[in-house]
């Protein structure tokens, strides 16, 4: 019988990346479009880091940094009672750094591709900065959000290196899919690690042929 | 009255210029800004908006500070009672025609200035359009319903009329004059064609070397004091042709065509698309009854 438990954590740990990932780069999406600070490239190199850095530099800094026997992790254990190495939140926190670029580019540029002149007509027609945010401008990069959403979701499902530094391999805790393939392997079950592969392969085919198909237009045309 | 002094250094594609503009204007006329591409027009309009901030100087509006350099007074676009025409027109691409108008509306504005709009411009049957659908003329006459209506005191139409042909120019022309009768916003336009101008504004200001001139009476800009002519005509030179010893110089009057003679020296500082004046002394013209 096909142990659930990878999979269904993997789809929790995405779907929780994914939320919190949308409400934390739309901000800085925006200030990546719009700001004349020099601060720009510095913050667009910081963003987009984890594209180029292997997985498992984030993973092992993020694991020296909270290990609690290090300063940040010693007062979070403290003070707050969180403990992020070999944890669930600790695996969501990497998993917000490694897709942030997945997230905020997108966004960003679905927002510099809009006419500013679009942000200064709904200003001069006396609506607010977040009345603009959120009628005018959001609603007007639809594609860039979603393409963003399922990118982040599909990256965080793919992701290996940096839940395995961070989270360790505990069953029902850490052990996402990917991880269950390689233990797997690694056990010679060569049966079970093909399914899991399937099921991760059919749904990040699903997944990625649904945005290009929603932003083509494909099925307004068969709704049709 | 609209009181302006400003200054403010610009980076043009023709390198920097300062522009200077200091206009005082009668509440409800319609002033147009004429002049080159790139001296400041644009700039100028987008000052009054609030969407550029000037290096000094002061906008009061019906003895509201707008803006004031000394006192840091500046204040913010939505704050400021205008209505602003762009040249891209700027609708929301997510919102239908008549949600573009809604959306508009001032907190707890009546609801009923969206129809009057809606009527007066001719919107009924496109108010259900998405713009993406619509031509560029069809556009104009729904960003001109927009910006009118939180009512503002001060419209600026950012080259309104360009991108237009000739019949959607004449409809648009009069669109602007029935909601100037009817809302009476001071209204400050943007304008290159001569016809326009005359037909619409009641001052015209020259934008030259980033000095903005006084205004003028539009009729008296485009025709000079200095030549006494029976028959006095503005138009712009299409084309310029030698023939033999002279030149055939064809002239648009209006949305009439013509062609005059003239001799090399006449020619000698024209080109195609300058404005010049045409006058004849000394004729007679005849009056026929066409039928």
């Amino acid at each position: 019988m096909l142990d659930w438990s990878p999979l269904l954590l993997t789809f929790k740990l995405a779907c929780v990346t994914t939320l919190i990932l949308v409400l934390l780069a739309i901000p800085i999406a925006y200030w990546l479009a719009y700001t004349k600070s020099s601060l720009k490239p510095v913050m667009e190199t910081l963003v987009s880091m984890p594209l180029v850095l292997p997985p498992t530099v984030i993973g092992f800094y993020l694991l020296l940094a909270f290990s609690p026997g290090n300063a940040v992790g010693a007062w979070l254990d403290q003070w707050l009672g969180i403990r992020l190495i070999f944890s669930f939140p600790g695996l969501v926190l990497g998993s917000i750094i490694y897709s942030l670029p997945f997230m905020v580019q997108p966004i960003q540029s679905g927002f510099s591709g809009l006419s500013p002149s679009l942000k200064e007509a709904a200003y001069v027609l006396g609506k607010t900065r977040w009345t603009t945010i959120f009628r005018v401008l959001l609603p007007n990069i639809k594609p860039a959000l979603l393409t963003g959403i399922v990118l982040s979701f599909a990256h965080t499902v793919g992701e290996f290196g940096v839940v395995l530094m961070i989270g360790g391999n505990i069953p029902g805790k850490t052990k996402v899919a990917s991880i269950a393939v390689y233990d797997e392997v690694e056990a010679l079950n060569y049966s079970t690690a093909n399914t899991y592969s399937l099921i991760l392969f059919a749904c990040t085919f699903i997944l990625l042929l649904l945005i290009y198909g929603i932003n083509g237009g494909y099925f307004k045309k068969i709704i049709r | 009255m609209i009181e302006l002094a400003l200054q403010k250094d610009l980076n043009s594609g023709n390198g920097s210029i300062r522009l200077q503009a200091n206009l005082n204007l009668e509440k409800g006329s319609i002033l147009t800004l004429y002049g080159a591409s790139g001296v400041g027009k644009t700039s100028t309009l987008r000052m009054l908006a609030g969407l550029m901030t000037p290096d000094r100087g002061k906008i009061v509006v019906h003895d509201e500070v707008w803006f004031d350099s000394e006192r840091k007074i500046n204040k913010s676009p939505q704050k400021r009672k205008v209505g602003f025409m762009f040249q891209d027109y700027a609708l929301f691409p997510n919102m239908t025609v008549k949600q573009n108008l809604e959306f508009a509306l001032k907190p707890g504005q009546d609801q009923k200035i969206v129809s009057e709009l809606i009527e007066i411009i001719a919107l009924e049957e496109l108010q259900n359009l998405k713009p993406t659908t619509l031509s560029g003329g069809q556009k104009q006459r729904v960003a001109l319903a927009r910006s009118l209506v939180n009512q503002p005191e001060v419209l600026l139409l950012d080259e309104p009329l360009s991108a237009l042909d000739l019949a959607m120019r004449q409809k648009l022309q009069t669109y602007i004059q029935r909601v100037h009768k009817k809302y009476k916003p001071t209204i400050i336009l943007i304008s290159h064609d001569v016809g326009e101008i005359i037909k619409l504004s009641q001052f015209i200001c020259k934008i030259e070397n980033g000095q903005v001139h006084p205004p003028e009476d539009p009729s008296q800009f485009f025709t000079t004091n200095t030549i006494s002519g029976k028959f006095q005509f503005t138009a712009e030179i299409l084309h310029i042709v030698k023939e033999d010893i002279v030149y055939v110089v064809s002239l648009l009057v209006g949305h009439t065509v013509t062609k005059i003679v003239a001799q090399a020296s006449d020619i000698e500082n024209l080109s195609i698309g300058d404005k010049v004046i045409i006058a004849a002394k000394a004729f007679n013209p005849i009056i026929y009854k066409i039928k």
